[in-house]
């Protein structure tokens, strides 16, 4: 048995130690990790949990990240809770196995801190890993926050667990900006958190010597096209469970989490929307746009996929001009958020006027002046009803500037 | 618990843990193989394939050829997989969360093995390093490399088990190439020298030797390495009903010599003995020509031009050959 940790009502952790303590509360079975800056110290917490003797799984520092997916993927199909952490390069690295995991419909859960990809080689926080793994058949939760970081691991297992969803669940945290800043985290006790989380039922456990299992099989154009919309429609569906494991920890905590969040929108007439930590600076901005008068607001998502299609068209149904910001080199078109939510609004048949910004590559710091100056432009559009600025910009680049369309 | 096993007609019948009647070519050698590493136990077995031939011809869905628990997951993970599984049942042995039938097995000291199948090209090449960290780490598990010397699921690519002078799709034999120029990687020794309790070669034309091997690995503890020669009737180029005898005749010329190292450990792990083992010597050790002679892809080697390959092969199977003897006589 794993000793109990003796826990604050509230702590002061960053959002690496957050995570770290929600993997421990989850009494995972296995962990298999390996190092990379920013989310490094996930790791060495866990070592510390294991030999202080917090943690009575296992935990194996493997020789690469793809190993380490690897080994995620087999401790689950051998009816395992598994769990890991990386970052940028071993996120790329990971790919491979991120798919065979969601494939194979395990649910482990892996938390990212993001960082930027090279090349050029950069530690710092972006968005690039993020957007890279967006389409791997993964539930993606974001945080902005410690707390948030804490909350959300604590929901993947669940959510990824319940019997109706049965896929691999990522949760998001900003590299440095959330993951090395220090912020109070109120926690749950070890045991309040364990019954929460519950313990794992495997489905087709691979050490059933009674009920010999194939996992990892081959399809081809006959079922793979099946398999693969199951899938889809599973990972679709999963808003449901999402939503009730969102009400069952409201309901403990106290504290509420919904598919997108919305910051004074309730009269807004404009609005940006970004993910991670950049949320709470617009929020700083949105503040000093009203006190000019300017009916500003702020939107974000809670869970990147499923993407909520609805929740976003209602988010934006009385919106005149909304700034996208995409926090990954968009590659040759417009920014991945940009594209999703102009689908959403074309479908939803009344669209705002939608600008897409590209910021923050690399942990280029995006400052509350940055985000004021959307807004300007944003005012500037609603009030003439019209587009007036390129529909991509690059901000905080230095250098001429860089627009296009 | 080690079976006991009396003779070729009783061991073909011992159990029935996997289909033969498979989308594998006739005369395949990786069936063999498969088959005598899991007819050697009737404990209950856990088996992780690596991406190649064995996986793509076994588990096409709605089908399985396997009647263990199995797991494929990419090309260059066996190891680390069948590793982790390993991992998995000891955190959930140690929590009592197996399930009831497999505690029940335990009980009756039936303890679940756990074994890798891979190519030369998921073992050599792209899975060396999970195989690597697999081994550094030391976990319980036997890793079989079905060794055909080349990417044959992918239709024939040299990969750094093909030996010189092999004419394969990517090293290909022409007007001014005698085919594949590098020698073969030596896996064997190089496993070993993780410190492997166990490694051994293999031959499935040679089975009680195989079989011999493969409970001496089940026995001890951390990770086993077998190299087992594994004729492919499609890229050999040799007819099917031919297998074990081309296998027969790279056992015979001292190209495939069987043996095995032992690196005896103190309860500490460390090495305080290693020694190697032939466990088969030729009567009378034939040509390397003849093994060539059986394999079409070798047939350019017997043009004038390329003779010289020939020969350097005999030298190279030569001196290897009395490196092992001299590493047996040594007892190191
Ligand atoms: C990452 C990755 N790279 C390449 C492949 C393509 N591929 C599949 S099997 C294979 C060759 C298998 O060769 P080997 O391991 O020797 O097994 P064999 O088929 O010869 O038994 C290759 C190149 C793959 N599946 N995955
Ligand atoms: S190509 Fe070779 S290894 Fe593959 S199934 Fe055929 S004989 Fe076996
Ligand atoms: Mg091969």
């Amino acid at each position: 048995m794993a000793k109990k940790y003796e826990l604050n009502e509230v702590e002061v952790w960053d959002g690496n130690m957050a995570a770290a303590q929600a993997l421990r509360q989850a009494q995972v079975d296995v962990v298999a990790a390996y190092p990379i800056t920013p989310s490094t110290p996930i790791v060495q917490n866990y070592s510390q949990f294991l030999a202080d003797g917090y943690v009575d799984g296992d935990f194996i520092m493997v020789e690469s990240e793809h190993s380490a997916m690897s080994g995620c993927v087999a401790a689950s199909a051998a009816g395992a809770r598994a769990a890991t952490a990386t970052s940028s390069q071993g996120f790329a690295l990971m790919v491979e196995v991120l798919y065979q995991a969601s494939g194979m419909r395990l649910p482990i859960v892996l938390t990212v801190v993001n960082r930027a990809l090279a090349a050029p080689l950069n530690v710092n926080g972006d968005h690039s890993d993020m957007y890279l793994g967006r389409d791997a058949g993964w539930i993606n939760l974001c945080s902005y926050n410690p707390q948030e970081a804490y909350d959300l691991t604590l929901m993947a297992f669940k959510i990824g667990e319940d019997l109706d969803v049965r896929l691999p669940v990522m949760v998001h945290q900003d590299g440095f900006l959330c993951s090395h800043t220090a912020q109070n985290v109120r926690p749950l006790q070890d045991e309040v958190a364990t019954e929460f989380v519950g313990e794992y039922k495997p489905v087709n456990s691979m050490l059933d010597v009674s009920n010999p299992v194939t996992h990892g099989v081959q399809t081809e154009e006959d079922w793979h096209f099946e398999h693969k919309a199951r899938q889809h429609n599973d990972l679709m569906n999963s808003k449901k469970v999402i939503k009730r494991v969102f009400e069952e920890f409201k309901d403990l905590t106290g504290r509420e989490y919904d598919f997108v969040y919305k910051y004074k929108m309730d009269d807004a007439d404009i609005a940006i929307f970004a993910l991670g930590t950049t949320v709470e600076s617009a929020q700083v901005a949105a503040d000093k746009m009203r006190e000019e008068g300017i009916k500003a607001g702020v939107v974000s998502l809670r869970v990147l996929r499923p993407f909520p299609f609805e929740e976003v068209q209602d988010a934006f149904s009385n919106i005149k001009a909304v700034a996208v910001m995409d926090r990954s080199a968009p590659g040759g078109t417009f920014g991945a958020l940009f594209n999703e939510i102009s689908a959403a609004m074309l479908a939803a048949g009344k669209s705002p006027i939608i600008l897409n910004y590209i910021y923050g590559l690399g942990g280029r710091d995006t400052t509350i002046e940055h985000l004021v100056d959307i807004y300007r432009q944003l005012d500037e559009c609603a009030k003439a009803g019209e587009r007036k600025y390129p529909l991509q910009q690059f901000i905080g680049l230095r250098g001429p500037k860089l627009s296009f369309y | 618990m080690t079976k006991k096993i009396k003779n070729l007609k009783e061991f073909s019948l011992s159990n029935d843990r996997y289909e033969g009647a498979n989308l594998m070519c006739p005369g395949c050698s990786h069936n063999i193989i498969v088959r005598e590493v899991l007819n050697a136990t009737n404990d209950p077995v856990i088996v992780a394939t690596a991406t190649g031939c064995l996986e793509v011809c076994t588990a096409v869905y709605p089908k399985t050829s396997w009647d263990v628990s199995w797991i494929h997951i990419g090309f260059e993970n066996a190891a680390v997989a069948i590793a982790t599984a390993q991992a998995a049942y000891e955190v959930l042995k140690r929590k009592g969360r197996l399930p009831e039938a497999t505690k029940k097995m335990i009980e009756e000291g039936r303890e679940p093995k756990f074994v890798a199948f891979a190519g030369d090209g998921g073992t050599y090449d792209i899975g060396f390093q999970s195989l690597s960290g697999a081994f550094e780490r030391g976990h319980n598990f036997m890793y079989v490399c079905l060794d055909n010397e080349v990417y044959a699921n992918t239709g024939g690519q040299r990969s750094s088990s093909t030996p010189i002078g092999a004419s394969t799709t990517t090293s290909p034999a022409g007007t001014v190439s005698y085919g594949e120029k590098m020698m073969k990687k030596s896996m064997v020794e190089i496993m070993s020298d993780h410190g492997a309790p166990y490694v051994a070669q293999v031959s499935p034309s040679k089975w009680k030797d195989l079989v011999k091997k493969v409970q001496k690995g089940f026995e001890v503890n951390g990770p086993v390495y077998i190299n087992a020669q594994s004729a492919c009737t499609t890229e050999w180029k040799h007819a099917p009903e031919d297998t074990i005898e081309v296998s027969d005749l790279g056992v015979e010329s001292c190209v495939w010599p069987l043996y095995e190292i032992i690196n005896e450990r103190d309860e500490h792990g460390i090495i305080y003995n290693t020694k190697l083992n032939i466990t088969y010597r030729p009567k009378n050790k034939i040509p390397v020509e003849e093994y060539l002679a059986a394999q079409p892809r070798f047939k350019h080697l017997f043009k004038p031009e390329n003779r010289h390959i020939i020969e350097l092969w005999q030298k190279a199977v030569d001196a290897k050959w009395e490196h092992l003897q001299r590493r047996e006589e040594a007892g190191v």
